[in-house]
Protein backbone atom coordinates (compact mmCIF):
# COMPACT_ATOMS: atom_id res chain seq x y z
CA UNK A 1 0.00 0.00 0.00
CA UNK A 2 1.45 3.38 -0.91
CA UNK A 3 2.30 6.07 2.02
CA UNK A 4 -0.50 8.61 2.71
CA UNK A 5 -0.37 12.38 2.83
CA UNK A 6 -1.25 14.29 5.57
CA UNK A 7 -1.94 17.95 5.17
CA UNK A 8 -0.37 20.28 7.48
CA UNK A 9 -3.41 19.82 10.14
CA UNK A 10 -3.00 16.49 10.48
CA UNK A 11 -1.65 16.69 14.16
CA UNK A 12 -4.10 19.18 15.16
CA UNK A 13 -6.74 16.46 13.59
CA UNK A 14 -5.68 14.08 16.57
CA UNK A 15 -5.48 16.32 18.89
CA UNK A 16 -8.69 17.13 18.52
CA UNK A 17 -10.08 13.68 18.32
CA UNK A 18 -10.62 13.24 14.48
CA UNK A 19 -11.45 9.52 12.94
CA UNK A 20 -8.93 8.95 10.40
CA UNK A 21 -9.59 7.60 7.24
CA UNK A 22 -7.95 7.20 3.91
CA UNK A 23 -9.42 9.82 1.43
CA UNK A 24 -7.92 10.64 -1.76
CA UNK A 25 -4.61 9.80 -1.36
CA UNK A 26 -4.49 11.60 2.14
CA UNK A 27 -5.25 10.88 6.13
CA UNK A 28 -8.38 13.04 6.63
CA UNK A 29 -10.64 13.53 9.47
CA UNK A 30 -14.02 11.48 8.34
CA UNK A 31 -15.91 13.07 11.96
CA UNK A 32 -14.71 14.76 15.28
CA UNK A 33 -16.02 13.32 18.65
CA UNK A 34 -18.98 16.12 18.11
CA UNK A 35 -20.26 13.29 15.59
CA UNK A 36 -21.54 13.93 11.85
CA UNK A 37 -24.97 14.90 12.48
CA UNK A 38 -24.31 17.34 15.43
CA UNK A 39 -21.28 18.92 13.10
CA UNK A 40 -23.27 19.05 9.99
CA UNK A 41 -26.41 20.92 12.23
CA UNK A 42 -23.65 23.17 13.44
CA UNK A 43 -22.39 24.39 10.57
CA UNK A 44 -25.92 25.00 9.43
CA UNK A 45 -26.61 27.20 12.60
CA UNK A 46 -23.02 28.31 13.80
CA UNK A 47 -19.93 27.93 11.75
CA UNK A 48 -17.66 25.02 10.83
CA UNK A 49 -13.70 24.77 9.89
CA UNK A 50 -13.01 22.21 7.16
CA UNK A 51 -9.24 20.90 6.43
CA UNK A 52 -9.36 20.95 2.86
CA UNK A 53 -5.81 21.57 2.18
CA UNK A 54 -5.80 17.57 0.76
CA UNK A 55 -6.77 19.49 -2.57
CA UNK A 56 -4.48 20.79 -5.00
CA UNK A 57 -3.75 24.69 -5.05
CA UNK A 58 -2.24 25.93 -8.58
CA UNK A 59 -1.37 28.88 -10.46
CA UNK A 60 -0.57 29.25 -13.90
CA UNK A 61 1.80 32.29 -15.11
CA UNK A 62 2.24 33.27 -18.62
CA UNK A 63 0.87 35.31 -21.37
CA UNK A 64 -3.03 35.90 -20.86
CA UNK A 65 -3.35 32.75 -19.15
CA UNK A 66 -6.96 33.16 -19.46
CA UNK A 67 -7.15 33.08 -23.04
CA UNK A 68 -4.92 29.61 -22.75
CA UNK A 69 -7.30 28.00 -20.09
CA UNK A 70 -10.14 28.30 -21.89
CA UNK A 71 -8.39 26.08 -24.80
CA UNK A 72 -9.37 23.16 -21.44
CA UNK A 73 -12.53 24.62 -19.85
CA UNK A 74 -15.65 25.79 -21.13
CA UNK A 75 -16.16 28.03 -18.86
CA UNK A 76 -15.73 31.93 -19.49
CA UNK A 77 -12.37 32.63 -18.23
CA UNK A 78 -11.62 35.69 -20.45
CA UNK A 79 -14.43 37.26 -18.75
CA UNK A 80 -13.60 36.69 -15.10
CA UNK A 81 -12.82 40.09 -13.58
CA UNK A 82 -9.67 39.82 -11.68
CA UNK A 83 -10.64 39.37 -7.76
CA UNK A 84 -13.34 37.24 -9.17
CA UNK A 85 -13.72 33.26 -8.97
CA UNK A 86 -15.70 30.57 -11.13
CA UNK A 87 -16.41 26.98 -11.11
CA UNK A 88 -15.10 25.28 -14.22
CA UNK A 89 -15.10 22.09 -15.37
CA UNK A 90 -11.96 20.28 -17.39
CA UNK A 91 -13.64 18.21 -19.99
CA UNK A 92 -12.73 15.37 -22.53
CA UNK A 93 -12.65 15.51 -25.83
CA UNK A 94 -15.20 12.78 -25.68
CA UNK A 95 -17.09 15.24 -24.07
CA UNK A 96 -17.22 14.21 -20.15
CA UNK A 97 -15.82 15.99 -17.42
CA UNK A 98 -12.43 15.33 -16.00
CA UNK A 99 -12.12 17.59 -13.08
CA UNK A 100 -14.29 19.93 -11.63
CA UNK A 101 -12.60 22.78 -10.35
CA UNK A 102 -12.67 26.82 -9.42
CA UNK A 103 -10.79 29.50 -11.02
CA UNK A 104 -9.86 32.72 -9.33
CA UNK A 105 -8.71 35.74 -11.90
CA UNK A 106 -5.80 37.00 -9.50
CA UNK A 107 -4.46 39.85 -11.60
CA UNK A 108 -1.38 38.80 -13.10
CA UNK A 109 -1.73 35.19 -13.10
CA UNK A 110 -4.99 32.67 -12.51
CA UNK A 111 -5.41 30.80 -9.39
CA UNK A 112 -7.12 26.85 -9.00
CA UNK A 113 -8.37 24.60 -6.78
CA UNK A 114 -8.92 21.16 -8.33
CA UNK A 115 -10.06 18.12 -6.56
CA UNK A 116 -7.63 15.93 -4.18
CA UNK A 117 -8.03 12.76 -6.33
CA UNK A 118 -7.42 14.33 -9.91
CA UNK A 119 -4.65 16.66 -8.50
CA UNK A 120 -1.99 14.76 -10.22
CA UNK A 121 -3.81 14.39 -13.37
CA UNK A 122 -4.85 17.81 -13.62
CA UNK A 123 -1.47 18.99 -13.26
CA UNK A 124 -0.31 17.20 -15.69
CA UNK A 125 -2.94 17.78 -18.13
CA UNK A 126 -2.66 21.05 -17.76
CA UNK A 127 1.03 21.44 -18.43
CA UNK A 128 0.12 19.47 -21.89
CA UNK A 129 -2.55 21.50 -22.89
CA UNK A 130 -1.32 24.83 -22.13
CA UNK A 131 2.27 24.50 -23.45
CA UNK A 132 5.78 25.71 -22.58
CA UNK A 133 4.84 29.21 -22.54
CA UNK A 134 3.16 28.68 -19.37
CA UNK A 135 4.24 27.74 -15.75
CA UNK A 136 2.00 25.48 -13.89
CA UNK A 137 3.02 26.04 -10.32
CA UNK A 138 1.71 23.81 -7.75
CA UNK A 139 1.53 25.63 -4.15
CA UNK A 140 2.08 24.34 -0.81
CA UNK A 141 -0.22 26.20 0.98
CA UNK A 142 -2.61 24.99 3.56
CA UNK A 143 -6.64 25.56 2.72
CA UNK A 144 -9.27 25.62 5.46
CA UNK A 145 -12.89 26.46 4.65
CA UNK A 146 -14.82 28.54 7.30
CA UNK A 147 -18.41 27.84 6.65
CA UNK A 148 -21.93 29.20 8.26
CA UNK A 149 -24.39 31.92 8.94
CA UNK A 150 -21.73 33.02 11.65
CA UNK A 151 -18.70 32.53 9.38
CA UNK A 152 -18.74 36.58 8.33
CA UNK A 153 -18.75 37.25 12.44
CA UNK A 154 -16.00 35.06 13.27
CA UNK A 155 -13.81 36.69 10.17
CA UNK A 156 -14.92 39.89 11.20
CA UNK A 157 -12.80 39.53 14.38
CA UNK A 158 -9.87 38.59 12.33
CA UNK A 159 -9.78 39.99 9.03
CA UNK A 160 -12.12 42.53 8.63
CA UNK A 161 -11.50 43.91 5.38
CA UNK A 162 -12.35 40.02 4.18
CA UNK A 163 -15.66 40.42 5.25
CA UNK A 164 -16.21 43.39 2.00
CA UNK A 165 -16.17 40.45 -0.32
CA UNK A 166 -19.18 38.99 -1.45
CA UNK A 167 -19.90 35.87 -3.14
CA UNK A 168 -17.08 34.54 -5.40
CA UNK A 169 -15.17 36.94 -4.69
CA UNK A 170 -11.41 36.75 -3.60
CA UNK A 171 -8.58 39.14 -3.04
CA UNK A 172 -5.28 38.80 -0.65
CA UNK A 173 -5.69 39.82 2.98
CA UNK A 174 -3.03 39.77 6.13
CA UNK A 175 -4.46 37.63 8.73
CA UNK A 176 -2.60 36.94 11.98
CA UNK A 177 0.06 38.47 10.48
CA UNK A 178 0.41 36.02 7.76
CA UNK A 179 -0.75 37.07 3.90
CA UNK A 180 -3.93 34.29 3.15
CA UNK A 181 -5.67 34.74 -0.07
CA UNK A 182 -9.56 34.52 0.69
CA UNK A 183 -12.84 33.80 -1.36
CA UNK A 184 -16.33 34.07 -0.56
CA UNK A 185 -17.49 30.99 -1.29
CA UNK A 186 -17.47 27.08 -0.10
CA UNK A 187 -18.83 23.78 -0.35
CA UNK A 188 -21.45 23.87 1.99
CA UNK A 189 -24.63 25.72 0.56
CA UNK A 190 -23.64 28.44 4.07
CA UNK A 191 -22.20 31.52 3.81
CA UNK A 192 -18.37 31.32 4.09
CA UNK A 193 -14.73 31.67 3.77
CA UNK A 194 -12.13 29.70 1.73
CA UNK A 195 -8.96 30.84 3.36
CA UNK A 196 -5.63 29.53 1.59
CA UNK A 197 -2.67 29.88 3.89
CA UNK A 198 1.28 29.08 3.54
CA UNK A 199 1.92 25.31 4.70
CA UNK A 200 3.75 26.23 7.75
CA UNK A 201 0.77 29.08 9.11
CA UNK A 202 -1.71 26.60 8.63
CA UNK A 203 -1.84 24.99 11.94
CA UNK A 204 -1.81 27.77 13.89
CA UNK A 205 -4.72 29.49 12.28
CA UNK A 206 -6.55 27.24 12.48
CA UNK A 207 -6.08 26.68 16.07
CA UNK A 208 -6.64 30.61 16.28
CA UNK A 209 -10.23 30.37 13.79
CA UNK A 210 -11.59 27.13 16.54
CA UNK A 211 -10.45 29.05 19.44
CA UNK A 212 -13.24 31.58 18.38
CA UNK A 213 -16.73 30.46 20.34
CA UNK A 214 -18.92 29.90 16.58
CA UNK A 215 -15.85 27.40 15.47
CA UNK A 216 -16.20 23.39 15.36
CA UNK A 217 -14.07 21.13 13.73
CA UNK A 218 -15.70 19.19 10.58
CA UNK A 219 -14.97 15.84 9.06
CA UNK A 220 -15.80 15.20 5.86
CA UNK A 221 -19.07 12.99 6.69
CA UNK A 222 -20.72 16.27 7.07
CA UNK A 223 -18.62 18.18 4.46
CA UNK A 224 -20.99 15.42 2.15
CA UNK A 225 -24.21 15.42 3.58
CA UNK A 226 -23.77 19.49 3.22
CA UNK A 227 -22.78 19.41 -0.02
CA UNK A 228 -25.22 16.93 -0.76
CA UNK A 229 -28.15 19.12 0.91
CA UNK A 230 -26.69 21.86 -1.44
CA UNK A 231 -27.12 20.49 -4.73
CA UNK A 232 -23.21 20.32 -5.15
CA UNK A 233 -21.79 17.44 -7.15
CA UNK A 234 -18.66 15.35 -5.69
CA UNK A 235 -16.43 14.63 -8.58
CA UNK A 236 -16.26 10.55 -9.17
CA UNK A 237 -19.36 10.36 -7.94
CA UNK A 238 -22.22 12.61 -9.78
CA UNK A 239 -20.09 13.47 -12.31
CA UNK A 240 -17.31 11.77 -14.23
CA UNK A 241 -15.50 11.15 -17.58
CA UNK A 242 -18.99 9.38 -18.59
CA UNK A 243 -21.14 12.70 -17.83
CA UNK A 244 -21.14 15.54 -20.11
CA UNK A 245 -22.25 18.92 -18.44
CA UNK A 246 -25.41 18.90 -20.08
CA UNK A 247 -26.81 15.80 -18.81
CA UNK A 248 -25.20 16.63 -14.97
CA UNK A 249 -27.54 20.12 -15.62
CA UNK A 250 -24.16 21.87 -15.49
CA UNK A 251 -24.86 24.15 -18.69
CA UNK A 252 -24.27 27.12 -16.25
CA UNK A 253 -20.55 26.23 -16.68
CA UNK A 254 -20.07 26.76 -20.23
CA UNK A 255 -19.77 30.18 -20.54
CA UNK A 256 -22.19 32.18 -23.37
CA UNK A 257 -19.25 33.59 -25.39
CA UNK A 258 -18.03 29.74 -25.19
CA UNK A 259 -21.45 28.66 -26.93
CA UNK A 260 -22.39 28.33 -30.65
CA UNK A 261 -22.68 32.22 -31.90
CA UNK A 262 -20.56 33.35 -29.11
CA UNK A 263 -17.22 35.62 -29.36
CA UNK A 264 -15.22 32.42 -28.79
CA UNK A 265 -17.23 29.72 -29.29
CA UNK A 266 -16.06 26.52 -29.23
CA UNK A 267 -12.05 25.67 -28.86
CA UNK A 268 -12.08 23.27 -25.47
CA UNK A 269 -11.98 19.45 -25.59
CA UNK A 270 -15.31 17.37 -26.82
CA UNK A 271 -16.71 21.22 -27.46
CA UNK A 272 -18.54 19.74 -30.60
CA UNK A 273 -21.04 17.07 -29.05
CA UNK A 274 -21.29 19.36 -25.52
CA UNK A 275 -22.25 21.84 -27.86
CA UNK A 276 -24.78 20.10 -29.85
CA UNK A 277 -26.40 19.24 -26.62
CA UNK A 278 -26.55 22.53 -25.62
CA UNK A 279 -28.49 23.78 -28.19
CA UNK A 280 -30.22 20.61 -29.85
CA UNK A 281 -31.05 18.91 -25.98
CA UNK A 282 -31.01 15.66 -27.21
CA UNK A 283 -29.76 13.97 -24.16
CA UNK A 284 -30.98 11.11 -22.70
CA UNK A 285 -30.23 11.43 -19.20
CA UNK A 286 -30.26 14.13 -16.81
CA UNK A 287 -28.78 14.59 -13.00
CA UNK A 288 -31.81 15.20 -11.15
CA UNK A 289 -32.26 15.51 -6.94
CA UNK A 290 -34.72 13.10 -5.32
CA UNK A 291 -36.50 13.18 -2.23
CA UNK A 292 -37.13 10.63 -0.25
CA UNK A 293 -40.09 9.81 1.95
CA UNK A 294 -39.64 8.41 6.15
CA UNK A 295 -36.03 7.71 7.30
CA UNK A 296 -34.29 5.18 5.34
CA UNK A 297 -31.38 6.58 3.45
CA UNK A 298 -31.05 6.11 -0.26
CA UNK A 299 -27.44 5.62 -1.09
CA UNK A 300 -25.13 5.92 -4.17
CA UNK A 301 -25.67 3.03 -6.70
CA UNK A 302 -29.17 1.99 -6.00
CA UNK A 303 -30.76 1.66 -8.91
CA UNK A 304 -34.20 3.99 -9.68
CA UNK A 305 -37.48 2.42 -11.94
CA UNK A 306 -40.48 3.92 -12.60
CA UNK A 307 -44.37 2.79 -11.44
CA UNK A 308 -44.41 0.22 -14.44
CA UNK A 309 -41.15 -1.21 -13.07
CA UNK A 310 -38.96 0.08 -15.62
CA UNK A 311 -35.34 0.94 -14.59
CA UNK A 312 -34.91 4.52 -15.28
CA UNK A 313 -31.71 5.55 -13.36
CA UNK A 314 -29.46 5.22 -10.60
CA UNK A 315 -28.86 7.32 -7.62
CA UNK A 316 -24.68 8.74 -7.34
CA UNK A 317 -24.57 10.29 -4.02
CA UNK A 318 -27.34 10.11 -1.45
CA UNK A 319 -28.16 9.44 2.41
CA UNK A 320 -29.98 11.05 4.83
CA UNK A 321 -30.58 15.01 5.35
CA UNK A 322 -29.98 16.30 8.29
CA UNK A 323 -31.43 19.62 7.86
CA UNK A 324 -33.93 18.32 5.05
CA UNK A 325 -35.24 15.84 7.95
CA UNK A 326 -35.34 13.67 4.65
CA UNK A 327 -33.61 11.49 2.70
CA UNK A 328 -31.62 13.19 -0.13
CA UNK A 329 -29.94 11.96 -3.14
CA UNK A 330 -28.86 12.77 -6.70
CA UNK A 331 -28.65 10.41 -9.69
CA UNK A 332 -29.32 10.43 -13.04
CA UNK A 333 -32.66 9.32 -14.96
CA UNK A 334 -34.03 9.42 -18.11
CA UNK A 335 -34.68 12.41 -19.40
CA UNK A 336 -39.05 12.07 -19.82
CA UNK A 337 -38.48 11.09 -15.72
CA UNK A 338 -36.08 14.42 -14.68
CA UNK A 339 -38.76 16.52 -14.08
CA UNK A 340 -39.18 17.85 -10.87
CA UNK A 341 -42.20 16.46 -8.98
CA UNK A 342 -41.85 13.09 -11.10
CA UNK A 343 -42.01 9.92 -9.06
CA UNK A 344 -39.85 6.97 -8.91
CA UNK A 345 -39.02 4.00 -7.33
CA UNK A 346 -35.41 3.22 -5.44
CA UNK A 347 -34.56 -0.05 -5.16
CA UNK A 348 -33.41 -0.66 -1.63
CA UNK A 349 -32.74 -4.61 0.04
CA UNK A 350 -35.11 -5.79 -2.31
CA UNK A 351 -37.74 -3.08 -1.51
CA UNK A 352 -39.44 0.03 -3.71
CA UNK A 353 -38.76 3.30 -1.62
CA UNK A 354 -41.15 6.37 -3.41
CA UNK A 355 -38.70 9.30 -4.36
CA UNK A 356 -39.36 12.58 -6.01
CA UNK A 357 -37.61 14.48 -8.10
CA UNK A 358 -36.64 17.34 -6.29
CA UNK A 359 -35.04 20.84 -8.02
CA UNK A 360 -31.84 21.18 -5.66
CA UNK A 361 -30.22 22.82 -3.56
CA UNK A 362 -32.46 21.08 -0.98
CA UNK A 363 -31.96 24.21 1.26
CA UNK A 364 -31.68 27.56 0.86
CA UNK A 365 -28.27 28.68 0.49
CA UNK A 366 -26.94 31.62 2.65
CA UNK A 367 -24.58 33.00 0.28
CA UNK A 368 -23.78 36.56 0.92
CA UNK A 369 -24.38 38.02 -2.52
CA UNK A 370 -23.90 41.32 -0.92
CA UNK B 1 -14.36 2.10 27.17
CA UNK B 2 -17.72 2.13 28.26
CA UNK B 3 -18.89 -0.66 30.91
CA UNK B 4 -20.36 -3.58 29.34
CA UNK B 5 -23.35 -4.45 31.35
CA UNK B 6 -23.25 -7.63 33.34
CA UNK B 7 -26.69 -8.52 33.48
CA UNK B 8 -26.92 -9.02 29.35
CA UNK B 9 -25.60 -11.70 26.34
CA UNK B 10 -23.76 -11.03 23.66
CA UNK B 11 -22.59 -11.83 20.23
CA UNK B 12 -19.77 -11.17 18.26
CA UNK B 13 -22.17 -9.22 15.70
CA UNK B 14 -22.54 -6.76 18.42
CA UNK B 15 -25.78 -7.37 19.40
CA UNK B 16 -27.00 -7.99 23.12
CA UNK B 17 -29.60 -10.05 24.94
CA UNK B 18 -31.63 -9.58 27.63
CA UNK B 19 -33.02 -12.74 29.50
CA UNK B 20 -36.90 -11.35 30.55
CA UNK B 21 -37.14 -15.10 32.45
CA UNK B 22 -40.57 -15.93 30.46
CA UNK B 23 -39.17 -17.35 27.71
CA UNK B 24 -38.93 -14.29 25.67
CA UNK B 25 -35.58 -11.69 25.28
CA UNK B 26 -35.16 -8.41 24.40
CA UNK B 27 -32.25 -7.49 22.29
CA UNK B 28 -30.45 -4.13 20.67
CA UNK B 29 -26.88 -3.00 19.55
CA UNK B 30 -24.34 -2.81 22.30
CA UNK B 31 -22.52 0.24 22.96
CA UNK B 32 -19.57 -0.02 21.07
CA UNK B 33 -21.73 -0.94 18.18
CA UNK B 34 -23.46 2.25 18.25
CA UNK B 35 -20.24 4.36 18.04
CA UNK B 36 -18.96 2.75 15.46
CA UNK B 37 -22.07 3.55 13.48
CA UNK B 38 -22.37 6.76 14.48
CA UNK B 39 -25.29 8.74 14.44
CA UNK B 40 -28.56 6.87 13.55
CA UNK B 41 -30.78 7.88 11.16
CA UNK B 42 -33.06 4.87 10.54
CA UNK B 43 -33.66 1.41 11.58
CA UNK B 44 -35.64 -1.31 9.75
CA UNK B 45 -37.47 -3.11 11.95
CA UNK B 46 -38.48 -6.68 11.43
CA UNK B 47 -42.55 -7.88 11.63
CA UNK B 48 -44.51 -8.92 14.76
CA UNK B 49 -44.89 -12.52 14.31
CA UNK B 50 -42.00 -13.01 11.90
CA UNK B 51 -39.91 -16.59 12.71
CA UNK B 52 -36.50 -15.88 12.65
CA UNK B 53 -33.59 -18.51 12.70
CA UNK B 54 -30.64 -18.06 14.62
CA UNK B 55 -27.71 -15.99 12.61
CA UNK B 56 -30.49 -15.00 10.13
CA UNK B 57 -30.94 -11.25 8.78
CA UNK B 58 -33.68 -9.51 10.78
CA UNK B 59 -32.93 -5.71 9.94
CA UNK B 60 -30.88 -2.86 9.00
CA UNK B 61 -29.49 0.13 11.21
CA UNK B 62 -28.11 2.78 8.63
CA UNK B 63 -26.30 6.10 10.46
CA UNK B 64 -25.05 8.62 8.17
CA UNK B 65 -22.06 6.69 7.15
CA UNK B 66 -23.34 3.29 6.38
CA UNK B 67 -26.38 0.14 6.21
CA UNK B 68 -25.46 -2.52 8.94
CA UNK B 69 -27.21 -5.30 8.78
CA UNK B 70 -28.72 -6.84 11.83
CA UNK B 71 -28.49 -10.44 12.88
CA UNK B 72 -30.89 -12.55 15.35
CA UNK B 73 -28.39 -13.42 17.99
CA UNK B 74 -31.18 -16.75 18.89
CA UNK B 75 -34.13 -18.61 16.96
CA UNK B 76 -37.52 -17.27 17.35
CA UNK B 77 -40.82 -15.44 16.81
CA UNK B 78 -40.35 -11.35 17.33
CA UNK B 79 -43.69 -10.66 19.70
CA UNK B 80 -42.62 -6.41 19.81
CA UNK B 81 -39.90 -4.40 17.74
CA UNK B 82 -39.65 -1.04 19.38
CA UNK B 83 -41.87 1.33 17.00
CA UNK B 84 -40.55 4.26 18.91
CA UNK B 85 -37.14 3.85 16.79
CA UNK B 86 -39.36 4.77 13.25
CA UNK B 87 -39.53 8.18 14.38
CA UNK B 88 -36.55 8.36 16.64
CA UNK B 89 -33.69 6.42 15.37
CA UNK B 90 -31.13 8.07 17.37
CA UNK B 91 -32.74 6.82 20.60
CA UNK B 92 -29.86 3.32 19.60
CA UNK B 93 -27.02 6.19 19.84
CA UNK B 94 -28.17 8.00 22.87
CA UNK B 95 -29.76 4.75 25.15
CA UNK B 96 -28.20 1.48 23.17
CA UNK B 97 -29.28 -0.80 26.42
CA UNK B 98 -32.45 0.35 27.43
CA UNK B 99 -34.46 3.44 25.71
CA UNK B 100 -32.77 2.03 22.37
CA UNK B 101 -33.87 -1.96 22.35
CA UNK B 102 -34.89 -3.20 18.72
CA UNK B 103 -37.22 -5.99 19.74
CA UNK B 104 -38.54 -9.17 21.44
CA UNK B 105 -38.40 -12.64 20.71
CA UNK B 106 -40.04 -15.80 21.97
CA UNK B 107 -37.34 -18.35 22.09
CA UNK B 108 -37.51 -21.37 20.16
CA UNK B 109 -35.18 -22.93 22.46
CA UNK B 110 -34.27 -21.30 25.50
CA UNK B 111 -31.23 -22.81 26.38
CA UNK B 112 -29.92 -21.49 23.35
CA UNK B 113 -29.21 -17.98 25.73
CA UNK B 114 -26.07 -20.38 27.63
CA UNK B 115 -24.65 -20.32 24.22
CA UNK B 116 -24.11 -16.66 24.28
CA UNK B 117 -21.21 -14.83 25.06
CA UNK B 118 -20.85 -13.34 28.77
CA UNK B 119 -19.66 -9.52 29.52
CA UNK B 120 -16.43 -10.97 29.90
CA UNK B 121 -16.23 -12.65 26.93
CA UNK B 122 -17.75 -9.83 24.61
CA UNK B 123 -15.31 -7.49 26.33
CA UNK B 124 -12.57 -9.51 24.84
CA UNK B 125 -14.00 -9.38 21.52
CA UNK B 126 -13.94 -5.69 21.87
CA UNK B 127 -10.95 -5.23 22.88
CA UNK B 128 -9.41 -7.39 20.29
CA UNK B 129 -11.00 -5.07 17.84
CA UNK B 130 -9.34 -1.66 19.13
Amino acid sequence: MTQLNKTPLYDLHLELGGKMVPFAGYEMPVQFPLGVKKEHEHTRQACGLFDVSHMGQVLIHGPAPAEALEALVPADIVGLPAGMQRYALFTSEEGGILDDLMVVNAGEHLYLVVNAACKEQDISHLRTGLGSDYRVEVVDRGLLALQGPAAATVMQRLCPSACELVFMQHGRFSMEGVEVWISRSGYTGEDGFEISVPAEHSDALARRLLAEAEVEAIGLGARDSLRLEAGLCLYGHDIDATTTPVEAGLIWAIGKPRRRGGERAAGFPGADLILHQVAAKDHTRKRVGLLGEGRAPVREGAELFSADDVKVGVVTSGGFGPSVGQPVAMGYVAIEHAEAGNQVFAEVRGKRLPMTVTKTPFVTPGYHRG
Amino acid sequence: MSAIPSNLRYTKSHEWVLDNGDGTVTLGITDHAQQALGDVVFVELPEVGQELASGEEFGVIESVKAASDLYAPLGGEVVAVNESLEDAPETVNESPYEDGWIAKLKLSDADALDALLDADAYGAVVDAED
